[in-house]
């Protein structure tokens, strides 16, 4: 048989099986509107409720702070332009991110910018981990709003939330943070570590896709994101997509359960992986902090070769991986990640992401360790690149 | 997304590799873009008598190289002058949109190695060959 071997969780995870069960009743017989007044319809809407609590819990947060969203865009989408029209109230018009995070936030702030907003995209060292004395640099009388994620996607670096919590909370910025790879992950407490608005993503923790949440905190005033019913307190109308967030809840609550354990497992196997293929792999690189990132991720990078076709023939053996390569992505330039961690493109075209997950084990480590090697090397072999780079030493 | 045309070709690149005395070379792309295509050819008596190539990209961009070779292989010069990027791609059965780029650095590949053989003869290529947009893709 053919192994199979799913290292691309950043991207998804695989739906837990509890998590399942407890969506189902909401997929076949509890199908009632939670809006409606019968008893169908209030037992949909009391099993919301209950998976609000188990958002707001495992946040440090209160049940009335979480809004069930479409998943992280829109949590994303919801945040930031909330949080722009907030400030302009206050004639705030300087907003703070980073060159690092996700297209959601990104492109967002572009738009914001097109509206006569001013965004500084705080650079970051190699490491990829955003300096908090640069964030404190970078804020002005008109600073009313930062955005920073709280890890990376693709190099998974961690970066310092609390700390940039608090220097928002002292100067009156709303601070927001894209915490779609981090929650069930990362510790997060959004009291103790002065988050304003917050974004989570039900699929990348083993729940089901086409859910998420943002949590505004009380108190924190920014405009309804879709006008319409009264759901979600009038703030995100539309009637809800029960099963769905049944299945966030259950997912949070077992991922946050999981934490400690999930995170002492996966390092081993990610520290094991990264051994072995920097010993085995000439002028193979690993991006990102080697500590201070998400217990699952690695990123590298293969001098000669190009990403796209090294995820095809990881795929014939059954890989799952992805790549910051131009290729994979369909635009002209490398990931905006690597390049801002100071990449060369040719360097950020051949780089491959594997990020694990619980069900990955040490044989599976061995096998991709095994079968690599040989995979760089026939790009190598094959690779004009490559020959230059060979010749050059 | 790739036909199987398109992953055949990348799976089991035909005519990959070097020649040592070759009669010509070509290379076109560049490494930040994340393509380079190397062509070498054997010429003998007008006709491509051996070519391989070695290429630095995606898919597609190994699968344009090797159908390329394999289409010039034994043809005259003046036959492979003709191929086109349009041809690459019916013979690979399509490439998604994206990637016909890809197909146009082939044919450019092809004519500078082209190129190269008529300069080291001490012709000008570029009425034979014409211009080379050298692998403006992008």
């Amino acid at each position: 048989m053919k192994r199979f071997i799913y290292a691309d969780n950043a991207a998804t995870t695989k739906l837990s099986d509890t998590v399942l069960e407890s969506m189902m009743p909401y997929l076949k017989e509890e199908f009632g509107n939670p809006s409606s007044l019968y008893e169908l319809g209030s037992r949909a809407k009391t099993a919301i409720e209950r998976s609000r609590e188990q958002v707001a819990d495992a946040l440090g947060a209160l049940p009335r702070e979480i809004y069930f969203t479409s998943g992280g865009s829109e949590s994303d989408n919801w945040a930031i332009f909330g949080a722009a029209n907030a400030m302009r109230q206050k004639g705030k018009t300087h907003i703070i991110s980073t060159k690092i995070e996700h297209h959601a936030v990104l492109h967002a702030l572009e738009a914001l910018e097109k509206q006569g907003f001013e965004v500084t995209y705080l650079d970051v060292p190699g490491d990829g981990i955003v300096r908090t004395e640069d964030f404190e640099r970078a804020i002005t009388d008109k600073t009313g709003f930062a955005t920073i994620m709280y890890a990376n996607n693709e190099i998974g670096t961690i970066q310092p939330i609390p700390e940039i919590g608090k220097i928002c909370r002292d100067r009156g910025i709303i601070f927001h943070t894209d915490a779609v790879q981090a929650v069930g992950n990362l510790h997060i407490n959004v009291k103790e570590q002065n988050i304003d608005l917050l974004s989570l993503s039900a699929h990348k923790f083993h729940g089901p896709k086409g859910v998420g949440a943002l949590y505004i905190r009380s108190g924190v005033r920014i405009p309804n994101y879709i006008y319409g019913g009264a759901q979600e307190r009038g703030r995100r109308a539309g009637t809800e997509n029960t099963a769905g967030i049944v299945g966030l809840g259950t997912a949070i609550t077992e991922a946050v359960a999981s934490i400690d354990k999930k995170a002492e497992y996966l390092t081993k196997l990610r520290d094991y992986i990264i051994g072995g293929v920097l010993k085995n792999i000439q002028r193979s690189r690993l991006n990102g902090h080697p500590v201070k990132r998400l217990p699952g991720n690695i990123n590298f990078s293969f001098e000669g070769i190009e990403g796209e076709s090294l995820l095809l023939l990881l795929d014939q053996k059954g890989i799952c991986a992805s790549s910051g390569s131009a290729c994979t992505s369909g635009s002209l330039d490398p990931s905006h990640v690597l390049l801002s961690i100071g990449l060369p493109h040719e360097i950020a075209h051949g780089s491959l992401r594997l990020t694990l997950g619980e069900d990955n084990t040490f044989e599976d480590a061995d096998y991709i360790l095994s079968v690599l090697p040989p995979i760089v090397q026939r790009l190598r072999d094959m690779s004009p690149l490559w020959e230059k780079i060979k010749n050059e030493n | 997304m790739y036909t199987e045309k398109v992953m055949d070709h990348f799976l089991n690149p035909r005519n990959m590799g070097e020649i040592q005395d070759a009669d010509a070379v070509g290379e076109v792309g560049n490494a930040k873009c994340g393509d380079i295509m190397k062509m070498y050819l054997k010429i003998d008596n007008n006709v491509i008598t051996d070519i391989k190539f070695k290429t630095f990209g995606c898919a597609s961009a190994i699968a344009t190289s090797s159908i390329a070779t394999e289409m010039i292989k034994g043809k005259s010069i003046d036959e492979a002058l003709q191929l086109t990027n349009k041809a690459v791609v019916e013979a690979l059965d399509g490439l998604p949109a994206h990637k016909i780029h890809c197909s146009v650095l082939a044919e450019q590949a092809v004519k500078a190695a082209i190129a190269d053989y008529y300069r080291k003869q001490g012709i000008d290529p570029e009425p034979i060959v014409g211009k080379l947009t050298e692998a403006d893709h992008h």
